[in-house]
């Protein structure tokens, strides 16, 4: 691997944007492709899957043997609201993978004694939510029930296109959110986001059973294709 | 998107710069169950310092090894280990497995 290429590399991963290196194992040749160049590529199709997978692997193109490793950002999970679903959701999703962290201003709630070693913030989403920089690799659910808190966290995922954006209420609930969140600006393309009722329907009751419908969801839009979504939804 | 890494292609940039001659080693391949899935690194200096891993410890010494050759002559070279190979006897995959690995020089 040149060198100028292994800084490519590390400067793209450092910036948590995805990058996929193309190696021709036979010669050694090597190329990095970025995130805004995979559609244009020769190799789009391949390579929008793999990185849809989080997966490495072969490929035979023009009788040449490539080996695609993806380099994709850690998934991050933010959840709005320390209340009881959260306290079962933060291990599920650090047990698959992500960097979690919980938000929720009322101190009652974000207390470390219900939140062992995970990374809380009990400050409202306008102070705690910039620092995180969160992107498009993010998980957000908004979960406290409360407009005040929920409704700028909410409006925040859009801004930062989280690849998953997810808020607790029924649809009477939701409908009426999706007034308000309007009146701040936000698009219809912006609501329909908002997977709302939360979760997968497995006729979840518990906290750790919404919490495991909520990560099934979450699964679901992460690793299927777009037109499977709907049907999985 | 879910694979934690702690930073050893940083590590491995570092070295580079300070001088170092520095290898990498990519699993590409992988049958039956193998400890680290394709894609995961393994980086490699002159001194034979190494972080990260191909496999759950099983046959990094071998890579190292072999990873000294490649920095020496900066051709690539691909390695296989599993039970049907020789070499498992000396270094194999205790689960079983079989992987291909990748080792190519920095720079």
């Amino acid at each position: 691997m040149k060198l100028a290429t292994l800084k490519e590399l590390n400067t793209e991963r450092a910036a948590r944007r995805p990058v996929i290196l193309v190696t021709d194992t036979a010669s050694g040749e090597q190329r990095l492709v970025k995130a805004t160049d995979f559609a244009a590529d020769p190799l789009s199709a391949e390579l929008s899957k793999q990185l849809r997978m989080g997966k490495s692997g072969n490929v035979e193109v023009g009788g040449k043997k490539l080996f695609l490793n993806v380099y994709a950002p850690t998934a991050r999970m933010v959840i709005v609201g320390a209340v009881h679903i959260s306290q079962a959701l933060v291990p599920l999703a650090r047990s698959l993978g992500y960097d979690v962290t919980v938000v929720d201003p009322r101190t009652a709630f974000a207390s470390p004694e219900r939140f062992p070693d995970v990374p809380l913030i009990a400050e409202w989403p306008d102070v705690a939510l910039p620092p995180l920089n969160i992107d498009h690799y993010t998980a957000f659910v908004a979960l406290t029930h409360d407009p005040k808190i929920d409704d700028p966290a909410l409006l925040h995922a859009f801004a930062r296109d989280c690849f998953y954006i997810g808020a607790l209420g029924s649809r009477k609930t939701h409908a009426k959110r999706a007034e308000r969140l309007k009146a701040h600006g936000a698009t219809d393309a912006d609501i329909a986001r908002i997977h709302a009722p939360i979760g997968l329907s497995i006729g979840a009751v518990s906290p750790s059973e919404i919490a495991v419908s909520i990560m099934a969801e979450i699964t679901a839009t992460l690793r299927l294709p777009k037109e499977h979504k709907e049907a999985a939804a | 998107m879910l694979d934690r890494d702690e930073d050893i292609l940083k590590a491995a940039e570092d070295w580079q710069k300070a001088g170092h001659g520095v290898a990498l080693a990519t699993v590409v391949e992988t049958w039956g169950s193998a400890p680290r899935p394709a894609g995961s690194n393994l980086v490699i200096n002159d001194d034979g310092t190494f972080l990260g891993s191909v496999s759950g410890g099983c046959v990094e010494g071998a890579v190292v090894a072999e990873a000294m050759d490649v920095i020496e002559s900066g051709k690539p070279k691909m390695l296989e280990f599993g039970v049907a190979d020789e070499t498992a006897w000396n270094v194999g995959l205790s689960c079983g497995g079989t992987i291909r690995v990748f080792v190519e020089k920095v720079g």
